[in-house]
């Protein structure tokens, strides 16, 4: 549980496009990295690369290295359907599947992880997960309707009971509030204060508030030029980058002084 | 008019040239669609009424309406569903294998391929299926009937000619799949992405991406899709009527000699040496075919529609 992330030298692409260039970084565990930069600058599909959904894009690949403690997440032989398994994922909108029940929906990572669990057990795990995301009290006693009929927040937070249903390594969040209310923000932001006790959490904002409230660590991409890919300026402690950042350009980006 | 009533009216939209007039078309169209079928539905019925109160020596057979068109409307009933049971699985299969397994290249061309099969005339088939497909069924009904004999479906004996009901159904289950295929296949492109990410994330491999996001999302069509190709199976003529060696009877055995005729078939066959009251049993026969069919195609389209509340929601 709780895995520390380190990127090498990724170079990011769409078939022959370089979208983002020579990342380097290291996440700690037990801690939330936020990512901040302008639109199209790459960031969700840096986020992409940490699980490997990047190369669910054809022909879409990466250059570079990325260790989740000392296993090569791209090292061959290495099942992108296992890295998936291990790192979580929450989507900017709400997602959860809108044929299955919310307990199913929960559980629903649980049955690809492992069959043959009993009915009991997997009651207990739903339970957990969906107390962790703060979600249990209002959907305790309707666990068999459609996940479909909740509040867009509560749909947010259902996904990540789903997502932490199966205690995966790390935690990946791209614009996880950008769709819901001031309240429901607030509820997911809490929540994330919550897990990062146990989960490594890597969240993509465009909320600067949001990044200085909930992060440790801030990483700035940007633009290396109108077309050209996009890059990591630099990622610092988020007091840091908040007050006083090393480059220009994140303090330009941050105080609102952009382009 | 007084001004009171008056006011709501003078709120409303004005109704725009372009407007007026694509709703009168559209509205008339669909008047005349109703028109037509309730034209047709009279006539089978004005048409078919003499063989219902003549009496039951006089229709063809002697034993009334009802016993000549049981076994027709059971060869109908079991040719469609048994092409249905084999065409749709398949349909599906090849739907799932366009839309998430196969390079484009292939997808596109095995997509044009299924598409062109719905082009060929049902004749072409009918003849097909005579020709070629019914030779070619008999070494395997003869195994059949040896080995698994005791399922009734295969009880023979087995036909020597190979123009039986297992034959008719293989032509149909053939002509059944471009339309199923296609409306599925459509189905699973509109898969929202969010859900197949939603699964991929979770760690699901491809298969199991499909079972959590595509099947439950496609699974109103694929009912829809094959209720369409009921309605198309129900109604095939030419294909049936050729390959088809009847002899009437109840049977569910598919690959002896001895097939009931289906209704289409059997109007198609008999119609040009008919007169009198037989003519209008023929068509009594037509009356029931026109209303499963209209009656299976309507639920086929409901059970379409309905899916739009889904797709919007998420
Ligand atoms: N599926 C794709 N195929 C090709 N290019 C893509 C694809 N997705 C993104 N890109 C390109 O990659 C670059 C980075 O996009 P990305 O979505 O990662 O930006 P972002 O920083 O997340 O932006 P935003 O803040 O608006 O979400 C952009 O130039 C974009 O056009
Ligand atoms: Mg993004």
């Amino acid at each position: 549980m709780a895995k520390r992330i380190e990127v090498k030298d990724l170079d990011i692409y769409y078939d022959k496009f370089l979208a983002v260039q020579g990342v380097s970084m290291t996440i700690q565990p037990r801690s939330v990295t936020a990512l901040i930069g302008p639109s199209g600058c790459g960031k969700s599909t840096f986020l992409r690369t940490l699980n490997r959904m990047h190369e669910l894009v054809p022909n879409a690949r990466v250059d570079g290295k990325i260790f989740m403690d000392d296993d090569d997440l791209y090292g061959p032989g290495v099942d992108p359907v296992n890295v998936r398994r291990q790192i979580g994922m929450v989507f900017q909108r709400p997602n959860p599947f809108p044929t299955m029940s919310i307990y199913d929906n929960v559980a629903a990572g649980l049955k690809l992880n492992n069959k043959r669990m009993r009915r009991s057990e997997m009651d207990d795990v739903v339970e957990r997960a969906l107390r962790s995301a703060n979600l249990w009290e209002e959907v305790k006693d309707r666990l068999g309707k459609p996940g479909s009929g909740l509040s867009g927040g509560q749909q947010q937070r259902l996904c990540i009971a789903r997502a932490i249903a199966v205690q995966p390594d790390v935690l990946l969040m791209d614009e996880p509030c950008s769709a819901l209310d001031p309240i429901s923000t607030q509820a997911i932001e809490d929540l994330m204060l919550e897990l990062k006790e146990k989960y490594t959490i890597v969240i993509v904002t465009h909320n600067m508030q949001q990044a200085a409230r909930v992060s440790d660590m801030t990483g700035f991409f940007n633009l290396q030029g109108v077309g050209k890919p996009g890059e990591l300026v630099e990622i610092d402690e988020t007091t840091k980058i908040f007050s006083t950042p090393s480059k220009k350009a994140t303090e330009d980006y941050i105080s609102g002084r952009f382009g | 008019m007084p001004p009171s009533t008056d006011r709501p009216q003078a709120q409303k939209v004005p109704l725009r040239p372009g407007d007026r007039i694509f709703s009168g078309a559209s509205t008339g169209a669909g008047v005349l669609i109703l028109v037509v079928l309730a034209g047709v539905a009279a006539f089978l019925i004005v048409e078919a009424w003499p063989s219902l109160t003549a009496p039951a020596e006089d229709i063809p057979g002697g034993k009334g309406v009802a016993v000549y068109v049981w076994p027709l409307l059971f060869g109908t009933l079991i040719s469609a569903i048994f092409a249905l049971l084999i065409a749709s699985p398949l349909a599906v299969a090849i739907a799932l294998f366009i839309t998430y397994y196969s390079p484009r290249r292939i997808a596109q061309a095995l997509g044009y391929l299924i598409d062109l099969l719905a082009a060929v005339p049902s004749i072409i088939y009918g003849l097909w299926g005579f020709t070629v497909l019914a030779p070619l069924t008999v070494e395997p009904a003869n195994w059949l009937s040896e080995n698994l004999g005791f399922i009734p479906l295969f009880a023979g004996p087995p036909s020597a000619t190979g123009r039986t009901m297992l034959v008719a159904i293989i032509v149909l289950a053939v002509m059944i799949l471009p339309i199923i295929t296609a409306v599925v296949r459509e189905a699973f492109r509109q898969t929202p992405r969010l859900h197949e990410e939603a699964s991929l994330a979770l760690g699901a491999t491809r298969w199991e991406m499909i079972r959590m996001a595509a099947l439950p999302f496609g699974r109103s069509s694929i009912v829809g899709a094959s209720m369409l190709g009921l309605g198309r199976a129900l109604g095939e003529t030419m294909a049936v009527a050729i390959v088809l060696s009847v002899s009437g009877g109840v049977t569910f055995n598919l690959i002896s000699s001895a097939n009931p005729s289906t209704i289409a078939a059997n109007i198609a066959l008999q119609f040009p040496e008919s007169s009198g009251v037989a003519v209008n049993t023929l068509i009594a026969s037509g009356l029931v075919l026109f209303a499963i069919t209209l009656a299976v195609n309507m639920a086929a389209r409901a059970v379409i529609n309905r899916r739009k509340e889904f797709s919007g929601a998420n």
